[in-house]
C-alpha cells in the first residue's frame, strides 16, 4: 500500500536522483548568478562605494534572475517524458507530490544561491553587517520565488516556448519579496534593525508554503491539457 | 462478473481549437472485456483516453465509475486505475528497477516484485541498465511492466503497440487476456487492430457537427 | 432569483438582454463624460500650484480607478466561470483583459504626460506609477496566457486561476511598492491632493470617474458580444443573424 510519507519522500528522492546524475547541470544557476554579478562591475563602475550601494538590490535580482531561469525544469522533463502524469493519477494528494517536487528543487536550485550569496556579497563590497540578514532573506526568498514559480511553471507547463511566458507571469508576483528582502539587508547597513522587515518576510513564507502547493496541483490539471 | 460496467461515458464532447474533435459519444466498459478504440490520426483517441483517466476534466458530458458518477469517487478510481500514455513515463536517467520502485510509491504496485515484472516482460538483465540506454521496444516494454504488478481492475492503454516486436505483441496480448480472465477489464487505443476475437471496437472515424 | 442566474449563462439570452441596455449605456457615457471633460478641462478653477497641467487628473485619475477595478471585475468573472463552469463567464473574463490593459496603458500615458510639466521627466518610480506598471504586467500576462492554449476552457480555467492569484496579491504588492516608495523618497508630491482637493476641482472629477464607469461597463459588454459571436459562430442563432435579411 502506499502511504503519504513514502508518496511525498519517494518524490523527493526521486527527484534528489535524477538530479545527481545530471550534476553538470546543477551548476547552471549558479553560473548565472555569478555572470550577471560579475557583470555588475564591468557595466557600471568598479568603485566599492558604489558596489556597495547596489549590492544588496543586484545580489537579489541576480538570485531572482537565476531561480526563473531554473523553474523551467520543475516540470518540464517530468512532462515531455510522460512522468508527470503518474504524478497526477496517483491516489495520494496531488499538492503533497507538488510540494515534494518543490522542495527537491529549491535543494538543488535555491540552496546553491543561499550558500553562494556570501561569496558574491563579498565580490559587491557589501559592508559585513549585510550578510546575515542577506543569507536569511535570500533562503526564505528564493523558498517563495520556488513555491509561487511553482504556480506558473504548472499553468504553462505544455505550453511551447513557455518559459518566457512563466518569467512575464510570475514576475509581478515577485515584487513584495524582492523589496522586502533588499530593505531587510539594507537596513542592517545602514545600522538599523531588520527584525521587522525580516518577519514580514518570514510571514510571506509562511503564507506562501501554505497556499502554493494547492495552487500549483490546481494549475497543474489544467496546465496539463495545454 | 456483475453487468454493471465498470466505466461508463455519457454524451462526451470534446473541442479543441473551436472545432468539435467527437460529440455526444457515450459508451461502457465492462468487467471482463477489451476495448479497442480505433479512427484516424488526429480524431481524437488520445483525448478520449485521458478523459476516461481524468486527465483532462469533462467539460461536456458524464463519467460513471461502477454507477457513481468520477467526481464523488474520484480517489477510489485512481486507486483502481492504470494508464500508460502514448510515451513511455519513465524517467530516462533511472533504471527500470529504479523507476518501478518509484511508480510503486505512487501506486499500489505489489502484485509482484519489480524484478519479476521485468523478467515476465522479457527484460531479464536489462533492469539495472539506465533507460536512455534502452531502445524504443525495450522502453515501452519497461512502460509495460507496470501492468505486471499493478493491482488496479482497469487499464487505460494509449496506443501500447508502439515499437513493440512480434513477440512483444504477443506478450501484450497474453496480459490482456489474462487480466480480463480475472475480471479486469481493457481499454486502449492503436492503430492496429488486435485480432482477438474478445475485443470489442469503438470506432472515432465520424465527426458530427454540434447542432443546436 | 436563480432562474435569472441560470439564463444569465446562455450567451444568447444575455446577447439579446444587453442589445438592449447597449443605447442607453452609450448614452450615459458620452454625456458624463463629455459634462465632465468641458467642465474639468475648461470651467474648473486653476490649480494654485501646477496651474492647468493638472487638468489631466480628469483623464488620469478615472483611468486608473478602472484599472485596478476592472482587474478584479476579469478576476470574478474568471472564478464564476471556473467555479459554475459557465461559459459567459469566461467570455467576460477574456473580455475584460485588454480593456483593463488598456486603461492601465491610458493612466501610465497621462500619468506621463502629467510628469512633464510638473516634475520635469516623463517617467518618474513613484509608488503609484510603479505599482500601475507592475498591474500592467499582470494583464499582459493573463492576455498572453488566454492565446496560448488550444482548448478554450482550458484556456479559461488558467487564466483564471492567473487571475486569482493576482487578486491575492495585488494589495501586497501595492502595499510593499507604497512602503518602498517612503523608503527612498520620504518627501513626496502628492499626485492627487484628493481629500485636499477644492470641491469645484472636486465634482468634475466625480462626473468623470461616473463617466468611465459607464464607457467600461459599455465597451465590456461590447467585447463580451464579440467574443460571444466568435465562439456560438458554428450555432444556428449567430447564422441567422449574420444572414442578410
Amino acid at each position: 500500500m502506499t502511504t503519504l510519507s513514502g508518496a511525498f519522500f519517494g518524490v523527493i528522492h526521486r527527484d534528489l536522483s535524477i538530479a545527481m546524475r545530471h550534476r553538470g547541470d546543477l551548476l547552471n544557476p549558479l553560473f548565472f548568478f555569478l555572470i550577471v554579478v560579475t557583470l555588475v562591475p564591468l557595466g557600471i563602475s568598479p568603485e566599492p562605494a558604489r558596489l556597495a550601494a547596489m549590492a544588496p538590490g543586484m545580489i537579489w535580482i541576480s538570485a531572482l534572475l537565476a531561480t526563473l531561469l531554473a523553474l523551467d525544469n520543475l516540470f518540464q522533463a517530468d512532462f515531455a517524458d510522460g512522468s508527470l502524469v503518474h504524478l497526477m493519477l496517483s491516489p495520494q494528494p496531488l499538492w503533497l507530490l507538488v510540494l515534494a517536487k518543490i522542495i527537491a528543487h529549491w535543494l538543488v536550485t535555491g540552496l546553491p544561491v543561499v550558500l553562494f550569496s556570501p561569496l558574491l556579497g563579498l565580490m559587491l563590497s557589501l559592508p559585513e553587517a549585510g550578510f546575515l540578514p542577506l543569507i536569511l532573506g535570500l533562503t526564505l526568498g528564493t523558498a517563495v520565488f520556488s513555491l509561487l514559480g511553482a504556480v506558473g511553471a504548472a499553468l504553462t507547463v505544455a505550453l511551447h516556448k513557455g518559459s518566457v511566458l512563466l518569467s512575464l507571469l510570475v514576475m509581478p508576483l515577485y515584487v513584495p519579496v524582492l523589496i522586502f528582502g533588499t530593505s531587510a539587508v539594507q537596513r542592517a547597513v545602514d545600522g538599523m534593525s531588520y527584525g521587522g522587515v525580516m518577519a514580514m518576510l518570514a510571514a510571506a513564507s509562511a503564507f506562501t508554503l501554505l497556499i502554493a502547493p494547492f495552487a500549483a496541483a490546481g494549475a497543474l490539471k489544467v496546465g496539463i491539457n495545454g | 462478473m456483475s453487468s454493471q460496467p465498470l466505466l461508463e461515458f455519457q454524451a462526451l464532447t470534446f473541442e479543441r481549437d473551436d472545432w468539435p474533435l467527437f460529440s455526444d459519444l457515450s459508451g461502457a466498459i465492462k468487467a471482463g472485456e477489451i476495448l479497442q478504440i480505433t479512427g484516424p490520426n488526429g480524431c481524437g483517441k488520445t483525448t478520449l483516453l485521458h478523459i476516461l483517466a481524468t486527465i483532462q476534466p469533462v467539460n461536456v458530458g458524464t463519467l460513471r465509475w461502477q454507477g457513481s458518477d468520477i467526481g464523488q469517487c474520484h480517489q477510489s478510481y485512481l486507486a483502481d486505475v492504470a494508464f500508460i500514455g502514448h510515451k513511455p513515463g519513465l524517467k530516462l536517467s533511472l533504471t527500470p528497477r529504479e523507476n518501478l520502485q518509484w511508480l510503486s510509491k505512487l501506486q499500489p504496485l505489489n502484485r509482484c516484485t519489480s524484478a519479476e515484472a521485468l523478467a515476465r516482460i522479457g527484460l531479464a538483465g536489462f533492469e539495472d541498465m539506465p533507460c536512455y540506454t534502452l531502445s524504443a521496444g525495450q522502453l515501452r516494454r519497461a512502460a509495460l511492466a507496470v501492468l505486471c504488478m499493478t493491482q488496479a481492475r482497469l487499464w487505460l492503454l494509449d496506443e501500447p503497440l508502439t515499437a513493440l516486436d512480434v513477440q512483444g505483441i504477443s506478450d501484450l496480448e497474453t496480459l490482456l487476456l489474462a487480466h480480463v480472465e480475472q475480471g479486469g477489464a481493457v481499454a486502449l487505443s492503436s492503430h492496429q487492430a488486435l485480432t482477438n476475437p474478445a475485443v470489442r471496437t469503438l470506432a472515432l472515424d465520424a465527426v458530427a457537427e454540434a447542432q443546436f | 432569483m436563480w432562474q435569472w442566474f441560470h439564463k444569465l449563462g446562455s450567451p444568447r439570452w444575455f446577447y439579446h438582454i444587453s442589445g438592449k441596455f447597449l443605447p442607453w449605456l452609450a448614452l450615459a457615457s458620452v454625456v458624463l463624460i463629455v459634462t465632465g471633460v468641458v467642465w474639468g478641462l475648461a470651467f474648473a478653477p486653476q490649480d494654485a500650484r501646477q496651474g492647468n497641467s493638472f487638468r489631466i487628473i480628469y483623464i488620469h485619475v478615472p483611468a486608473s480607478f478602472l484599472a485596478l477595478a476592472g482587474y478584479y471585475v476579469m478576476a470574478a468573472a474568471g472564478a464564476v466561470g471556473m467555479i459554475w463552469k459557465m461559459k459567459l463567464a469566461d467570455m467576460v473574463m477574456v473580455a475584460a483583459a485588454p480593456l483593463g490593459a488598456a486603461l492601465t496603458f491610458i493612466a501610465l500615458f497621462t500619468g506621463a504626460v502629467w510628469g512633464k510639466p510638473t516634475w520635469g521627466t516623463y517617467w518618474i518610480w513613484d509608488a503609484r506609477i510603479t505599482s500601475m506598471l507592475v498591474l500592467l504586467f499582470l494583464y499582459i500576462g493573463i492576455i498572453a496566457l488566454s492565446r496560448s492554449f488550444s482548448t478554450r476552457e482550458t484556456s479559461a480555467r488558467a487564466c483564471a486561476i492567473l487571475a486569482l492569484v493576482g487578486t491575492v496579491n495585488i494589495p501586497i504588492i501595492y502595499k510593499s511598492v507604497d512602503w518602498w516608495y517612503t523608503l527612498h523618497q520620504p518627501a513626496t508630491i502628492k499626485m492627487t491632493g484628493a481629500p485636499s482637493m477644492h470641491p469645484d476641482m472636486f465634482k468634475p472629477l466625480l462626473v468623470m470617474i461616473l463617466g468611465f464607469y459607464c464607457f467600461y461597463a459599455l465597451v465590456l459588454l461590447l467585447n463580451t458580444r464579440t467574443e460571444i459571436l466568435l465562439r456560438e459562430s458554428r450555432t444556428t442563432w449567430v447564422k441567422e443573424l449574420a444572414e442578410p435579411k
